[in-house]
Order: C-alpha cells, then sequence, then structure tokens
C-alpha cells in the first residue's frame, strides 16, 4: 500500500492526478463561478437570483449543464467544419496550463518549474486565437465582427500586462511563482503591493494588472466581444449546446488564472497577512476576494466604447506601465 | 498633460463613487415579492374583469338587460339579453357573455350603466387552458355564486321567448367553474369585497 | 430608394448590410434598422417600420369619440396619459365644454407622473443598451412606486383610460395625495444617487459626449420635437409655447442645453423629471376642491362639423391630435401626430459615418417607442 501511494506520488503520476484535480476545480469552479455571479448580480440589483432550484438556487448550475448538454449540437451549412468544432476545444487548454503551474500553498503545485510565469503568459494568447477561430468560422457577419474586435482587443491589452509582469520579476528576481510568494513572506506589509521601497508605484501597476485581466477575459467593462445589444451573442452566435457552455466555462477558467495570477504577483498567493498559518485558505481568500470584485465590477458599470478600450490601452496604459518599469529599475539600481 | 491627469483622476474618482453606491445596494433587502409564495394586496379600485352584482334584497342580479353597455363596448365583446319575467316591470337578464379575448378593459361598460349592475372584479389569476374558458358566462358565474352561498333566485328559463313564463326555476346549472366551496356562513356573502361608494 | 448604392467593383472597398432585425435581443421594439456598413462604420442607416401597425387611425373612424378612448392610451403605452390628454383636449376644445379645475389639476398631476416613469424606462433601457445592467433594475424599483399609486386611483397600471370627456373617471383620494407627497420626497434622493452613479461615470462620458450631434437645424427640417430638439439648445417646449391646461399656473422650467450631443439629450431628460416633481408638488399644494366631472356632457356626443386640433408635451416629444368632424358620433378622421415618427426621420442623416455602438448610443438617446411611430 506505502509502495501504491509512493509510486502515485513519483514524477508522472502526479503530474497527472494534479492535471486531474485542477480540471475538476476549473470545472466546479466554472459552474458555481456562475451561481455566485447570478446571486451576486440579483444582489446588487435588490434581487434574490435563483432560488427555486435547490435550496438558494445551489443546483442551478448543474441543471443549466445538463440542459446545455441536451442540446443537439448544430453546425450550420457553410461553415468551416474542422474550426468550427475546433474552436471550443481550443479555448481551455491555456487556462488549464496555467493553473497547474499556479502555487496553491507551499507543497500544493501542480509543477513547480522556474519559469512559471513566461509558460502561463506564453500560452496565454491561445484562448483568443480560439475565439478568433469560433467567431470566423461561424460564417455569421456578427460573429466576424466580434471576432475581429476580440483580437485587437486582446493584442492591445498583452503588452501592458507583460510590462507589468516584466516590473514584478524585475522586482523579485524570479519567475518561479512559488519562489515569489516564499519572498512576501512576513505579513501584509511585505506583499508586493505593499513593497514601495522597490517600486513606490506598486497599487499603480496593481490597478494596471487588473485592468488587463479584466480586458484580457472580456469582461464588462470590456465587453465588446459579447455585447449583446448590439450584436446578438458576438462571436458565440453560431454555437449551441455545450459548445457554447465550454466557451462560457473558459470565460470563467480564464478569470479564475487571471485573479491567481493577480493574487501571487502582489498580494502574496498563499501567505497569511499576518505571518503566521499560511496555507491554502489564504490563497483562496484572496483569490475569491478579487473575484468578487470583478462580478462587482461588470454589474456597475457600462460598456466602454471600442475605441475608448483601445485609448485607455494605448494612450494611458502603456506610458504608465513603461513609467514604473523604467522607474522600478532605476529605484532597484540606485537603492 | 495637466487635463489628462485631472481627467484620469476625476474619472476613476467616479468609478470609486459608482462601486460605492452599488455595494450599498448589495447590502439592502431585496424589493422583489416571490409570486407565487407571496401576493401583494389587490387595491379595491383594480380593474379586472366584470361580473354581474346581485341585488341583495332580492337575491337577483340588478341587470335589466337595457344593452348600454352592449352599445358603449368599443371593441363588441358584450352580449347581453334579457326576458321578461311574469308580472315583472323590467326585464331580467337571461344571458351575459363577455369576450374576454376582445376585452380592452377600459370601463366605459362599467361606466355607461346606470345601475351598477356591473362592477370590476379583482381576478387577476386567469391562466385558462383553451379559449373557450375567456369567453366568460358571467350570468352562469353569479348563479354558481348564488347556489354556493345558499340562495337561489328565481332563475329565468333562458333564450326562451317569453310569453309565458316559466313554471319553475330552470333544473340545470352549468356547473361552477372554479369549484365555489359552500360556507357555512351568513347567506348574501359578497364573492368579493366590493368597497362602497 | 430601397438599396443601397452599389460601391463600383474594383474600388477594393466592400460594403455589407447589417441587418438589426425587427426582433433584438435589445429593447428597442420592433423596429428594423438596415445598416449598410463600411467595416465598422455605418455608411447607411435605414430604419424600416411598420412592424407594428395597428390602425389606429382607422379605428378612429369606426369608433365614437368615448370609444376610442382607450385606443389612446395605447399609442404610446410609456406616456398613455398625455396621449389621452391630447385627445380629450381636442374633443374638449370642440364641443367647448368648461372641465372643472380640480380635474385640470389631477390631470396635469398625474401626466407629469406619467412622464417621470417613461423617463426612468427610457433610461434603464438606455443603460441596458449601452451595457449597464444594474440602472434597470433600479429605475424600476421607482416606477414601481409610481405604478402602485397610479394603479389606486385608476385601476390599471399602464394603459389608464383615466381621462374622460369633461373630467376624470373618478376623484383621487387622501391615500394617493399622500402617496404621491411621500414619492417626491424619495425620488430626489433617488435621482441623486442616479447622477452618482451614472451620469458621472466617466465611462459613460466618454460613451455621450461629443456622439451624435444633431444641430437645431436637422431638427427643424425633420420636425423633431422634445428632448432631441431640446437638447440641440432650442427651448420648445408645448408646455411652454403653448399652454394648455394649467400649466401657466405652474413654475417650472424647460430645460435645454446647447451641445446636441447624446449627452444633452440625455441631461434633458434627467432635468425634466426633477422640474416634474416640482411641477407635481405644486399641483398637490394648490389642489382645488370640487367636481372632477364637467356638468352637462352629452351622452352622444356629437361635435360641430370642423377641424379641431390640440398639442400636448409628452414624454417623447410634442403629440398633437387632428379631428375632423362632421357633425355625426363618429368623427371623419383622427390624425395623430406622431413626435417618435419625426425623431426617427433624423437617424439615418445623423448616424451617417457613424461607428456602430455609436449610432446606437444616439437611437437610444433619440428615445423611440416604435409603437408610437407605427400607430
Amino acid at each position: 500500500m506505502k509502495n501504491l501511494l509512493h509510486m502515485l506520488l513519483a514524477e508522472p503520476f502526479r503530474l497527472v492526478l494534479a492535471l486531474l484535480v485542477i480540471m475538476s476545480f476549473v470545472g466546479l469552479n466554472a459552474a458555481y463561478l456562475v451561481w455566485v455571479e447570478r446571486k451576486g448580480a440579483g444582489r446588487f440589483q435588490r434581487r434574490p437570483g435563483p432560488t427555486e432550484v435547490g435550496y438558494a438556487g445551489l443546483i442551478q448550475p448543474i441543471v443549466d449543464a445538463i440542459k446545455l448538454l441536451s442540446k443537439q449540437l448544430i453546425v450550420p451549412d457553410g461553415v468551416d467544419a474542422t474550426l468550427f468544432r475546433a474552436a471550443p476545444l481550443v479555448v481551455m487548454v491555456p487556462s488549464l496550463i496555467g493553473l497547474a503551474v499556479i502555487p496553491y500553498s507551499d507543497k500544493l503545485v501542480g509543477r513547480d518549474i522556474n519559469v512559471g510565469l513566461l509558460l502561463i503568459f506564453a500560452l496565454g494568447s491561445i484562448n483568443v486565437m480560439a475565439i478568433m477561430l469560433g467567431g470566423w468560422s461561424s460564417r455569421n457577419k456578427y460573429a466576424i465582427i466580434s471576432a475581429a474586435r476580440v483580437v485587437s482587443q486582446n493584442v492591445a491589452y498583452e503588452i501592458p500586462t507583460l510590462l507589468v509582469v516584466i516590473t514584478m520579476i524585475m522586482v523579485t528576481g524570479s519567475m518561479d511563482l512559488n519562489e515569489i510568494v516564499r519572498q512576501q513572506a512576513g505579513g501584509f506589509w511585505r506583499w508586493n503591493l505593499f513593497r514601495w521601497d522597490v517600486n513606490p508605484l506598486a497599487p499603480v501597476t496593481f490597478l494596471i494588472l487588473y485592468v488587463c485581466m479584466l480586458a484580457e477575459t472580456n469582461r464588462s467593462p470590456f465587453d465588446m466581444a459579447e455585447a449583446e445589444s448590439e450584436l446578438v451573442a458576438g462571436a458565440y452566435t453560431e454555437y449551441s449546446g455545450m459548445g457554447f457552455g465550454v466557451f462560457f466555462m473558459a470565460e470563467y477558467a480564464n478569470i479564475l488564472l487571471g485573479c491567481s495570477v493577480a493574487t501571487v504577483l502582489f498580494l502574496g498567493g498563499w501567505q497569511s497577512p499576518v505571518g503566521i498559518w499560511s496555507g491554502l485558505f489564504w490563497f483562496l481568500a484572496k483569490m475569491y476576494f478579487l473575484i468578487f470584485s470583478v462580478i462587482w465590477i461588470r454589474w456597475t458599470f457600462p460598456r466602454t466604447q471600442f475605441y475608448g478600450l483601445l485609448n485607455l490601452s494605448w494612450k494611458i496604459l502603456i506610458p504608465v506601465s513603461l513609467f514604473t518599469l523604467i522607474l522600478s529599475s532605476a529605484m532597484l539600481k540606485i537603492f | 498633460m495637466k487635463n489628462a491627469f485631472k481627467e484620469i483622476v476625476v474619472g476613476f474618482n467616479s468609478l470609486v463613487t459608482g462601486m460605492r453606491i452599488t455595494l450599498g445596494q448589495f447590502f439592502k433587502p431585496a424589493v422583489t415579492v416571490q409570486y407565487p409564495y407571496e401576493t401583494l394586496p389587490i387595491p379595491p379600485r383594480f380593474r379586472g374583469h366584470i361580473e354581474l352584482v346581485r341585488d341583495p334584497e332580492t337575491g337577483k342580479p340588478k341587470c335589466f338587460a337595457c344593452k348600454l353597455c352592449e352599445r358603449a363596448c368599443p371593441s363588441d365583446c358584450i352580449l347581453v339579453d334579457g326576458a321578461k319575467l311574469d308580472g315583472a316591470k323590467k326585464k331580467s337578464v337571461t344571458v351575459y357573455k363577455l369576450d374576454f379575448t376582445k376585452c380592452s378593459l377600459c370601463g366605459s361598460c362599467v361606466e355607461a350603466c346606470r345601475d351598477g349592475a356591473i362592477r370590476f372584479s379583482r381576478d387577476y389569476n386567469l391562466a385558462g387552458l383553451s379559449k373557450e374558458e375567456f369567453i366568460m358566462d358571467l350570468f352562469a358565474k353569479l348563479q354558481a355564486e348564488a347556489q354556493a352561498a345558499g340562495v337561489t333566485p328565481e332563475a329565468p328559463a333562458p333564450a326562451e321567448p317569453v310569453k309565458t313564463g316559466p313554471a319553475a326555476p330552470a333544473p340545470t346549472q352549468t356547473p361552477p367553474p372554479a369549484a365555489a366551496a359552500p360556507k357555512s356562513e351568513p347567506p348574501q356573502r359578497e364573492p368579493v369585497k366590493a368597497d362602497a361608494p | 430608394m430601397t438599396t443601397a448604392e452599389a460601391i463600383p467593383a474594383g474600388t477594393g472597398r466592400e460594403t455589407f448590410v447589417l441587418n438589426l432585425g425587427p426582433q433584438h435581443p435589445a429593447t428597442h421594439g420592433v423596429l428594423r434598422v438596415k445598416m449598410t456598413m463600411d467595416g465598422e462604420y455605418v455608411a447607411r442607416a435605414e430604419p424600416v417600420c411598420g412592424y407594428i401597425h395597428r390602425m389606429q387611425e382607422k379605428m378612429g373612424e369606426n369608433r365614437t369619440y368615448a370609444q376610442f378612448l382607450p385606443n389612446t392610451s395605447r399609442i404610446d403605452y410609456l406616456s398613455a396619459m398625455t396621449y389621452t390628454h391630447a385627445f380629450v383636449g381636442a374633443i374638449e376644445r370642440a364641443a367647448k365644454l368648461t372641465v372643472p379645475p380640480r380635474a385640470e389639476y389631477i390631470r396635469v398631476i398625474t401626466s407629469e407622473l406619467n412622464r417621470i416613469s417613461s423617463h426612468l424606462v427610457w433610461w434603464g433601457a438606455f443603460l441596458l443598451d449601452l451595457g449597464g445592467f444594474t440602472p434597470l433594475l433600479y429605475a424600476f424599483d421607482d416606477r414601481e412606486k409610481i405604478l402602485d399609486l397610479l394603479e389606486g386611483i385608476t385601476g390599471s397600471r399602464l394603459t389608464y383610460s383615466y381621462y374622460r370627456i369633461g373630467g376624470l373617471y373618478n376623484d383621487v383620494d387622501d391615500t394617493f395625495v399622500k402617496g404621491t407627497r411621500q414619492f417626491v420626497a424619495q425620488m430626489r434622493p433617488r435621482l441623486k444617487m442616479y447622477r452618482e452613479l451614472v451620469t458621472e461615470n466617466i465611462i459613460l462620458r466618454k460613451r455621450l459626449i461629443g456622439i451624435g450631434p444633431i444641430r437645431a437645424e436637422l431638427c427643424r427640417k425633420y420636425g423633431a420635437t422634445g428632448p432631441v430638439i431640446r437638447g440641440s439648445g432650442v427651448g420648445y417646449d408645448v408646455r411652454k409655447i403653448e399652454p394648455y391646461s394649467v400649466y401657466p399656473e405652474m413654475d417650472f422650467i424647460a430645460p435645454a442645453f446647447p451641445e446636441g450631443d447624446s449627452m444633452a439629450r440625455y441631461l434633458v431628460r434627467m432635468e425634466e423629471m426633477a422640474q416634474s416633481l416640482r411641477i407635481i408638488e405644486q399641483g398637490l399644494d394648490k389642489l382645488p376642491a370640487g367636481p372632477v366631472m364637467a356638468e352637462k356632457v352629452p351622452r352622444v356626443l356629437k361635435l360641430p362639423a370642423g377641424d379641431y386640433c390640440y398639442a400636448v408635451e409628452a414624454a417623447r416629444g410634442r403629440f398633437a391630435v387632428r379631428i375632423v368632424s362632421d357633425g355625426k358620433e363618429i368623427p371623419y378622421r383622427v390624425k395623430l401626430r406622431s413626435p417618435s415618427l419625426s425623431n426617427l426621420s433624423l437617424f439615418e442623416e445623423a448616424s451617417r459615418g457613424m461607428l456602430l455602438p455609436d449610432a446606437l448610443a444616439l437611437m437610444g438617446s433619440l428615445d423611440l417607442v416604435i409603437p408610437d411611430i407605427d400607430r
């Protein structure tokens, strides 16, 4: 028995086990984040949200998933069949891989590689490509417009993200996510958000990363891609049943990934704010707090215009993030 | 340059204010009413479909088929017919059908009636399974309520040209559409509380 | 005039036709807009209306004056009271009936309540179009209170049929007066909240300021009235220019903003809500006692032969009723001048060369109710 356990915890099996756990974590989260969002939206709007299905609507996501599974997967006439079917498959991949390198606690890491941050951002653009494939192969004007918007939006927001990440890599000196978290041990004043000795504009940097994360995941107020009132459902117009369900889940998986990266880089990952009893609980608490704020923002603000979004990125976020990069490197060099 | 900074700061403040307002609303109670489990009280002047009013003394409907409501209706949805009973001065209503599929609840009929023989009901649970349920036979409804309340008025024979009055009350009634449970309460119980004017 | 101009072949630019179809996930109503798009720019936007033509004017020729009254509420169901006011006003002017002052005051109070509820729907739906989902629910919460007040006196919540030829259907009671005062008291802080949450929001300001400029000459060319022309700087409000009912005794301003963009039209409507609250307060303060129905209104009303007209300021603009009578109890012609049709007609010229989201923001700021366009 002990041999079996050792064998399971040996490298290849451990990774597979970790990936299985992560996939089920993502699946469960995607389902129950929908519940949180609907209940949250209801409460912001002074109404209860789903209450009928199960106690307080808790079974609602499961029932919705069963409904989506039971629908026919319609492939419209004249679409590019391979691309149309491949798009939902590809869209989940980058978030699952990204989540495998995030440290949930000191020991709970899928694969603690020393270029974790690079891996996340290298693969991060694949989901944009998948949405574009889905939109373009649908042979539907609304989908094509939406796909074009998604691509330009994501390209514009990749740049400030990477500039911020480079700043943080300089500040912490490592690309290994677990190492970054370990450096922030000792209490909340040691978190990167509050380390103003090396990066005096740390809160601004955090804000830039947060805004870019909202834009990368096509969340309101940057959800042009799914602007319902203009474009029906955007890039996902022609998808039915679980095809649409997968895109939907992928959006929540991306939010999970984005919030996890923000937590690890700025809020100290699994470190506790008082220095003791660090662990998984703190990571999850911080991540879910950020996710709640993402939901809060969605239900408060209207959508920006398309060119307002791009203006924000190219004219404001990139100069500011360049400035913080230069400032941090100057501070590091001098002090 | 300075303007750009000012704009960014003011804009950011507006975003924070907006979020503060929504967070405040988050912690306030819900304003909705969960309908099938909770209902709201219906105001006394609510405009539901019309119903015949029964005269408390005689127990018969006040309507004497003058057809003013039929003429006033813009949608042609009322059908009234009456017959003179033996020895009565005025006619009594024998048929009163309201085609609710055409009714627009304008109230012209209630306004046109000079004797207060019809009034608005406060019935809003009107889901049905067929169109025929909405061709409401208001006279039959009134008879059914009268029976349920234990007061059976003299029922004239329907649709018979009256040269001789009916000998006995009509033996058949259309079955009550909703099971009106007979209550052991004083008779003349009005099914819907009518407010006085 | 039904197809877009063809781009000559070989120029390397193509346009495609995007149909903002009669069915929308948005809140525009059954209006079809055929947009010829050049990439993201609107080359030509052609509105196609008529999907909800209900032949109201034809029905006017087949019904007596009292029988047509419920129809007037259904032309523009969001500001139903004002439309009924125009109709009964025309008949009263023709038959020279004197409406008792209490009825006039109650008419003004209920019309202004209706104006607030219509602007609340516009506000919520406009923000829904722009992507902010929450303010709709807040607006409808306030609107519920108005609808409950009006349900207490009329019995209906949307299509009131409350005014009658010569007065009102029935009198208001104390609950209404107390309830309306309470409503006015709690609406002012709500308007302040709307201003902080939405009007001052930087995202909304970027979305509306400078977007969809409409000059006053364009409004005059197409006959656009209401907040559309007041948002271009012209202070044309029927309540001020051709006063009717007891508006001359009320102290209020008709707000006008000179910029002419969507933000100006937005601000006009928000300010109009505040001014309506003032009018309601004054109306309640000055409410005289007395009857609510004129004496001697004939049961069978026959207007003398001729042409009669009456205009009101509805929530969307100037609504006018013109009755042509030939002495019978059924009018010869009932003409309903719809404000939304004139407002819509300038959309085609105003939206040329705009980006798609901006064109939609412009259409939302015009506040169209499609059943009013098609009647």
